[in-house]
């Protein structure tokens, strides 16, 4: 089910176009990846999304019907651009956001000593804000975006600024709120992790959609029929060479003395198994697999080529 | 709705009340509006508490030992030349010297020296010691009565009785009443431009601290402009009511110690009087001070004159609804601006209104029903201090009516409008906002 559909987006601000007839559906329970290059309109639709900006057209359905601003109790908004007020105690000033979220006092309590405990910072609660460090009042504010029990949670670049361990307790957490049925809507730069996380992604470059689908068929999509074999050590007259079904586009031999082939198939008839077959008459084979691009591969690709059509 | 206003109003009142800085200022500044009023008193005290030596060098001879000793005051009179008498004023520390001529009949000009500066109560005391004793001399001299002269002085007021158009008779005026509008319209100036500056200085923070979107996206603009204002509101009330209150009570304590020292002034008068009624039995000793005095009464006379009902009501009315309507501008202004040199270039208009007020105070107070007051006591960026100078002199029903109405409305516009401008300014960091963009946004 669609929690949120995105239709025909338009945003200009001043002579720039933010956004250029932009649509795309989310899906219940499922983690989407808005990505693209800096700049590209991602923060803007985010805040569309969360109606802080009116589209110039198009319209945001929540639910399959136009979405208001009484919606925004079910959402919860990490922005990109940080920020708590300096002066509150972290724990009242956690309250009082998730009170606005339309929380009560009493069950914004729970949920805040919950999540203090479960991040192991019950010693902030009394601190004010600017006592802590840039890392540890982000930590205070991904709580702050998720303590009210949200349904659709929208984080703007949330792994930026944070240590590897932060970062995987940012992961974690998320993982599980997807567990628990949620929403969550990423935007990042930060492409492994767009990997590890997302079901579904939508690429913006210069204000348009170039890219939308799950992440596993875009990379199949993407997929350039690369297969990595590994030889073992002992395996040794190798017998492989170019043909008209295949050619070997890099080999080396590694530390432990076997050899890895990276082949590729030219002829579209010849399938991964025909290979197999052929290849494992040249030897040993411990691995044999297929090389999928990795999403990093796939946003560099199709941005330049997306910036190949507009320069032409 | 009113949960979010609720909550936002209370996270307003309370991060400003707890302020260390707003307890303190609230605590001390009673003290200090006192201060005001005591200082005189304070400083008369303490410079009347010492006993003054004057040493009198009399050329005319008329005045050997006729000048009124007192607890403060102790004449010697001395049989010198100036020059030596300065001298021992100096060795034996004389508080000053008077050098009467012998002309001093005929041209009343006396001499003080002194090394200090005689202060003001001194001059007074001297002027009016000699004025009586010359006055009652030249009387004697002329085979006057001073009782006849005493029988005839008469002192003419002008009692003002207004009428309306159908002849009943309003309010009249006096000075009280200038004193009382002029205090009431800079009150009102000073607390809407104070407590509105402070919503506009919690905008720009929320601003500095980048927590804008968060709450941009959690509720709806109007709630949090109102909330910002009615928060503020509800601090400025608290420090007022705290101001007035101890400011009142500082007074009163203070005031039974200032009726103590007036009842021993008025002790050293009679006292006075007393000394010189024994050396001049027919001459009676009426001192400067004593028309003051009566002056004092008039005023405090007169205060049944303003209706405070209705000016304690205006004062509120005129105060809230100019608060919120500078307020809601100010924080539209805020929320377009980036940084707090920048708001200058918005404020300017906006303020101008008000300063203008200020200017033309002085044809407020003397024609308070001319066209410059009925103008500005119309239009509502000046209304609230305009009316508070007129109320005091009585205004006509309509215009004190439309006056309102006007004010009520201006009101309800500014705050939709600012609304609109807040919510599309809020989030254009680093961005110079024009006048147009604003028109532009108010179509929205």
């Amino acid at each position: 089910m669609n929690v949120l559909e995105i239709k025909n987006i338009t945003k200009k601000f001043e002579k720039k176009i933010a956004l250029d007839c932009v649509s795309c559906n989310i899906k219940e329970g499922k983690i989407f990846g808005l990505l693209g290059p800096n700049g590209a309109g991602k923060t803007t639709l985010i805040r569309i999304i969360n109606q802080i900006l009116l589209p110039d057209q198009g319209e945001v359905l929540y639910k399959g019907r136009k979405i208001s601003l009484d919606d925004l109790i079910n959402f919860g908004y990490l922005p990109e651009e940080r920020g708590l007020y300096k002066k509150m105690k972290v724990g009242e000033q956690l309250l009082y956001l998730s009170q606005l979220k339309g929380l009560s006092r009493k069950e914004a309590i729970k949920q805040a000593k919950y999540y203090f405990e479960k991040f192991e910072i019950t010693t902030w609660w009394d601190k004010k804000v600017e006592e802590l460090s840039k890392g540890m009042q982000q930590k205070v504010q991904f709580i702050g975006t998720i303590l009210h029990n949200p349904e659709v949670i929208i984080l703007d670049e949330p792994f930026t600024g944070l240590d590897p361990i932060n970062i995987s307790i940012f992961k974690k957490e998320i993982l599980e709120l997807k567990a628990k049925n949620k929403t969550i809507i990423i935007s990042t730069h930060i492409m492994p992790s767009v990997e590890e996380l997302c079901d579904e992604i939508v690429l913006i470059n210069n204000s348009k959609k170039v890219l939308e689908g799950e992440v596993y068929e875009i990379k199949n999509r993407f997929k350039e029929n690369i297969y990595e074999v590994e030889y073992s050590k002992y395996a040794d007259t190798i017998t492989i060479s170019h043909n008209i079904n295949y050619k070997i586009i890099n080999t080396y031999k590694t530390n432990n003395n076997t050899s890895i082939y990276f082949i590729k198939i030219i002829n579209n008839d010849y399938t991964s198994a025909d290979l197999l077959k052929d290849l494992l008459n040249s030897g040993e084979i411990i691995r044999f697999n297929e090389i999928l691009p990795t999403m990093e591969e796939i946003f560099v690709k199709v941005v330049k080529e997306n910036e190949v059509c507009i320069r032409n | 709705m009113y949960k979010k206003l609720k909550l936002i109003i209370k996270r307003e009142y309370l991060i400003r009340v707890k302020k260390k800085s707003f307890i303190v200022i609230t605590l001390i500044g009673p003290f200090l509006f006192s201060l005001i009023f005591f200082i005189p008193i304070i400083v008369n005290t303490l410079d009347e508490n010492e006993l003054k030596i004057i040493a009198v060098v009399d050329s005319s001879k008329i005045f050997y030992k006729l000048l009124p000793d007192n607890e403060k005051y102790k004449f010697i009179y001395l049989n010198k030349s100036l020059k030596e008498a300065e001298k021992e004023m100096i060795n034996k520390g004389y508080y000053a010297v008077i050098f009467i001529p012998s002309t001093v009949l005929t041209t009343p000009v006396i001499t003080i020296s002194s090394t200090r500066q005689p202060s003001y109560n001194t001059r007074l005391y001297l002027i009016s010691a000699f004025k009586s004793r010359i006055e009652a001399l030249k009387l004697v001299k002329n085979n006057v009565d001073p009782e006849i002269v005493n029988s005839i002085k008469t002192d003419v007021k002008l009692n003002i009785i207004k009428l309306n158009k159908d002849g009943k008779r309003q309010t009249k005026t006096s000075e009280l009443q200038i004193v009382v509008g002029v205090i009431a319209a800079v009150l009102i100036y000073f607390f809407i431009f104070m407590y509105s500056s402070m919503v506009m200085k919690g905008v720009m923070e929320e601003k500095v601290n980048r927590i804008v979107e968060i709450i941009a996206s959690s509720v709806k603009p109007f709630q949090w402009m109102m909330g910002k204002i009615i928060g503020v509101a509800l601090v400025g009330l608290t420090q007022f009511i705290s101001w007035a209150t101890l400011t009142v009570l500082i007074i009163i304590f203070g005031g039974s110690l200032i009726v103590e020292n007036l009842n021993s002034s008025k002790l050293n008068y009679n006292e006075l009087n007393n000394t010189i009624n024994s050396s001049y039995s027919k001459v009676d000793y009426k001192p400067e001070l004593n028309d003051n005095l009566t002056k004092i009464t008039d005023l405090f006379v007169s205060i049944d004159l303003i209706n405070f009902p209705l000016m304690i009501g205006s004062f509120l009315f005129y105060f809230i609804f100019g608060y919120f309507m500078y307020a809601s501008i100010f924080a539209a202004i805020a929320g377009v601006v980036d940084n707090e040199a920048d708001t200058q270039q918005f404020m300017l208009p906006v303020t101008i209104p008000l300063i203008l007020t200020m200017v033309l105070f002085s044809n407020l107070i003397t024609n308070p029903e001319g066209p410059i007051a009925f103008w500005l006591s119309m239009i509502p960026l000046t209304s609230p201090v305009a009316m508070m100078v007129r109320i005091a002199f009585g205004v006509p029903v309509w215009q004190y009516i439309t006056s309102v109405l006007l004010l009520i409305l201006s009101f309800v516009v500014s705050v939709w409008i600012s609304g609109k401008i807040y919510r599309a300014g809020l989030l254009l960091y680093g961005k110079k906002v024009t006048y147009k963009d604003l028109l532009k946004w108010i179509r929205l």
